[in-house]
């Protein structure tokens, strides 16, 4: 019943939105001219013009009722109706063509959208952003490249060699971050900065986010979300039952171990079948022993690999693999969370996307704190889409980054996604359109201390990010403190060093 | 007149060769050619950088710790797949052997296995071995020991880095050991019964008989077969994605998986293609000698 209340309300809103989606007007032309005066007359600057041209050729592919404009330099008859695009449309359109592609002059043809989401949530959240860009875009065929693997870690195989080959998509999803590294932007990408500029996304989104997005000197992404890395979830029944609160410091939470273990329930549960899992934990932990401006430190080489902080955060893993369920190897992190479902296990830390997936499984007996001795600091991780040098359909892709970028956009995909929107400007009745975890979820943004996560792409390029997984990887097996430290210092003086070219 | 013919005859052959001649020479050995050329260049990110390095991504490569463990993993895998194989796929053939009822029917049931794909039996080798937990239960082989009261001889199977690779080779020997009944099968059945026959009139036990000409007599066919078997083990990939993932501490890892993560991931082309030419080396290794061998044979024959 609620479910079926939630799909006419979501009925509603796309139906409401497509209704107002409609970026820009008529204009019947009086007399013969051409669309330089046009565009001279509407935007008080004739180098419009390819931009009337190409709205108004996209608008007569759904409505014959239109001119068809075939040469931009065409007479145009009296009576002919024109579609007049918005300003900021019109501005990214003049900005971003290529005199060279006179083709994008005349609509339609594919949008071709990359991306990793598959799953329950993520995969609804992208399709209300395709409904949305149907709405302002009926004349293009969206075409929905998904590659289904955690993290994007198949994805991202399968996109570089096609950078390479020179064959993108139109657009595709990355990391917000230094992740950007591993795709060579400057011979791959193009730089988004006149967009940021056009639709103000420097002013909405927070200096933290635009920080991070920032890769030599440029936009290469938009962020549709944000995602928080260090959150503690715990079943909230074994909680009560043993008179339990949500440990703020690893003190609290080996103490809780203890007396969980001793009644028999698995205290704190993990998977590593995907390999990155306890590196996820491992970076949170990091993020505690060090602090914020430590763990930023650790990425640009202020603080020291050898320092520390660096060796509790190893003795802490070294500690909670004391208290591990015995088959996380086996387990995904979604296999490790039927524990808590099953009221077998008590804790786990994982990302914010474990909220979405608890939802979707119809447990509510959950709850969640930061992870310990991390209460104030967000570690955030971002989903951004590209725009590939070589797109077949820039303009197309164009459309889409708008989309990403818009409120309504991130508004409909977040609440499906179970993230929250990487623009600040809601307001109070738009948060409220999303559930309780979220809506802390947003507080938490807004007020906390905001650092990059390395293993979701943010903090680091990618071969780093790899030498740091495998570090933990293989301490999960040796435990040996003193030699994955070393590995680590390793990697950071290596990476670093690959960074100064 | 005859010699016109035969000379025409010679390059309608030639024609029709060359398609497959040109596409095997640009797309296999274009391709080998190109890998070593990377493999010694300095491409560490995206963009390809050819600059010349010489052996430094092969030096790097046997320091790096995780290769070590590969190199390792691949030598523990290729030696109890091979043996294990070998082992039950000569027994599987010697009782087929002994003109058992309804032996089609077994044979096929034990040559089946071979026809799945080494994913599916990774992903039904998994979950057999999947290591449970006293609070959510067992599965698989674990709750078979369970149940027949061998609950101590319960393992974490994969996921227990002391067992790790051994694990895997376990489901590889069930995959492949059938095929080897085959090919010992096939071989048993040349061998004419006279030969036992003159063996036991001499007074040789069976076992000596099996000792002692039977099993020299399928020399060949264990050499076929360690030949096929060993090239499927150093490529070995699909299995190990399916099954296991590299493993905690890379204690189930392989080279082929090390190559796909370095150079997708990390971006270290060149040190993928190094990781490449490597598992090129080794497989030729194995191969080159079985060529030289059967080429030499058909010339002889």
């Amino acid at each position: 019943m609620r479910r079926a209340a939630l799909l006419v309300f979501l009925g509603l809103l796309s139906w409401g939105l497509v209704g107002w989606a409609q970026p820009g007007k008529e204009y019947t032309v009086p007399a013969d001219t051409t669309l330089g005066a046009v565009a001279q007359e509407v935007f008080g600057d004739s180098a419009y013009a390819p931009a009337i041209m190409r709205a108004t050729n996209a608008k007569s592919l759904a409505d014959p009722s239109f001119l068809k404009v075939n040469v931009l330099d065409m007479k145009i008859p009296a009576g002919a109706k024109l579609w007049i695009p918005e300003r900021t449309w019109a501005e990214a359109f003049i900005a971003f063509w290529d005199p060279n592609r006179p083709e994008d002059l005349f609509g339609g043809g594919k949008l071709v959208v990359g991306s990793w989401w598959t799953a329950g949530g993520e995969a609804e959240g992208l399709n209300a952003l395709f409904e949305i860009y149907g709405g302002y875009y009926p004349d293009v065929q969206i075409v929905n490249a998904t590659i289904a693997g955690g993290a994007g870690f198949v994805f991202r195989a399968v996109i570089k060699p096609r950078l390479i080959a020179g064959d993108p998509p139109d657009t595709f999803q990355l990391h917000a971050g230094l992740e950007v590294e591993g795709y060579s932007p400057e011979t791959y990408l193009t730089p988004l900065d006149k967009l940021f500029e056009i639709e103000g996304w420097t002013e909405v989104l927070p200096k933290d986010l635009l920080d991070l997005l920032l890769y030599k000197g440029h936009f290469w992404g938009v962020p549709v979300n944000i995602h928080r890395a260090n959150v503690l979830w715990y079943d909230r029944a074994i909680f009560e039952e043993y008179g339990l609160t949500p440990p703020e410091n690893w003190d609290e939470f080996f103490t809780i171990c203890d007396k969980l273990k001793a009644k028999g329930v698995v205290p704190f549960v993990m998977g590593n079948a995907g390999g990155w899992e306890a590196a996820h934990l491992f970076e949170t932990i990091l993020v505690s022993t060090v602090g914020a401006d430590g763990y930023k430190g650790l990425w640009t080489g202020e603080t020291p690999w050898t320092s520390e902080g660096v060796t509790q955060a190893l003795e802490i893993l070294k500690k909670v693999l004391d208290y591990v369920n015995p088959d996380y190897a086996a387990l995904s992190w979604d296999g490790a969370g039927e524990y808590l479902i099953a009221h077998k296990g008590a804790m786990m830390i994982m990302g914010d996307w474990t909220n979405g997936w608890f939802m979707a499984k119809g447990y509510e007996d959950y709850g969640w704190a930061p992870v310990p001795g991390t209460r104030g600091i967000f570690d955030a991780l971002s989903d951004t889409f590209c725009l590939p040098k070589r797109a077949p359909n820039p303009i197309n892709a164009l459309g889409w980054l708008r989309v990403c970028g818009s409120k309504e956009g991130q508004i409909a995909f977040n609440r499906l996604k179970g993230s929250i929107p990487a623009r600040t400007d809601l307001t109070p009745e738009e948060k409220a359109l999303f559930n309780p975890y979220l809506q802390s979820c947003m507080e938490d943004f807004a007020r906390d201390a905001i650092v990059p996560s390395v293993i979701h792409g943010a903090a680091a390029i990618e071969s780093w990010v790899t030498d740091f997984k495998d570090a933990v990887n293989l301490f999960l097996a040796t435990k040996n403190v003193a030699a994955t430290q070393a590995s680590l210092v390793e990697a950071a003086e290596a990476a670093l060093a690959a960074m100064g070219q | 007149m005859r010699k016109r013919r035969l000379k025409g005859e010679r390059l309608v052959t030639l024609l029709l060769l060359l398609p497959s001649v040109i596409a095997v020479c640009v797309f296999v050995y274009g391709f080998i050619g190109w890998t070593g050329y990377v493999s010694m260049s300095n491409w560490n990110q995206l963009l390809p950088d050819y600059t010349f390095v010489g052996l430094r991504n092969f030096l790097k490569l046997f320091a790096h710790p995780r290769f070590q463990i590969d190199l390792r993993n691949l030598a523990v895998f290729t030696a109890l797949f091979l043996t294990g194989s070998l082992i039950i796929g000569f027994l599987l053939a010697v009782l087929l052997d002994r003109k058992v009822r309804a032996e089609g029917f077994f044979r096929t049931i034990y040559l089946y296995p071979m026809s799945l794909s080494f994913i599916v039996t990774g992903v039904v080798w998994r979950w057999l071995m999947n290591p449970g937990s006293p609070q959510m239960g067992s599965t698989g082989i674990n709750l078979l020991l369970e149940k027949i009261g061998l609950g101590f001889l319960k393992s974490g199977w994969y996921t227990d880095p002391r067992v790790g690779i051994k694990a895997v080779a376990v489901a590889a020997i069930w995959q492949m050991s059938g095929y080897v009944m085959a090919m010992y099968l096939a071989g048993l059945r040349g061998i004419p019964e006279e030969l036992r026959e003159a063996a036991r009139v001499d007074g040789a036990n069976e076992w000596q008989v099996y000792r002692y000409v039977i099993l020299p007599l399928l020399r060949p066919i264990t050499l076929g077969a360690i030949i096929i078997l060993g090239h499927i083990s150093l490529k070995i990939y699909d299995l190990i994605v399916a099954m296991t993932g590299p493993g905690i501490g890379f204690s189930t890892d392989v080279p082929a998986y090390f190559m796909w993560e370095t150079t997708f991931h990390a971006n270290r082309f060149a040190q993928g293609a190094a990781i490449a030419v490597i598992l090129l080396l080794m497989v030729s290794l194995l191969i080159v000698p079985y060529l030289i061998f059967s080429v030499r044979r058909e010339a002889e024959v």
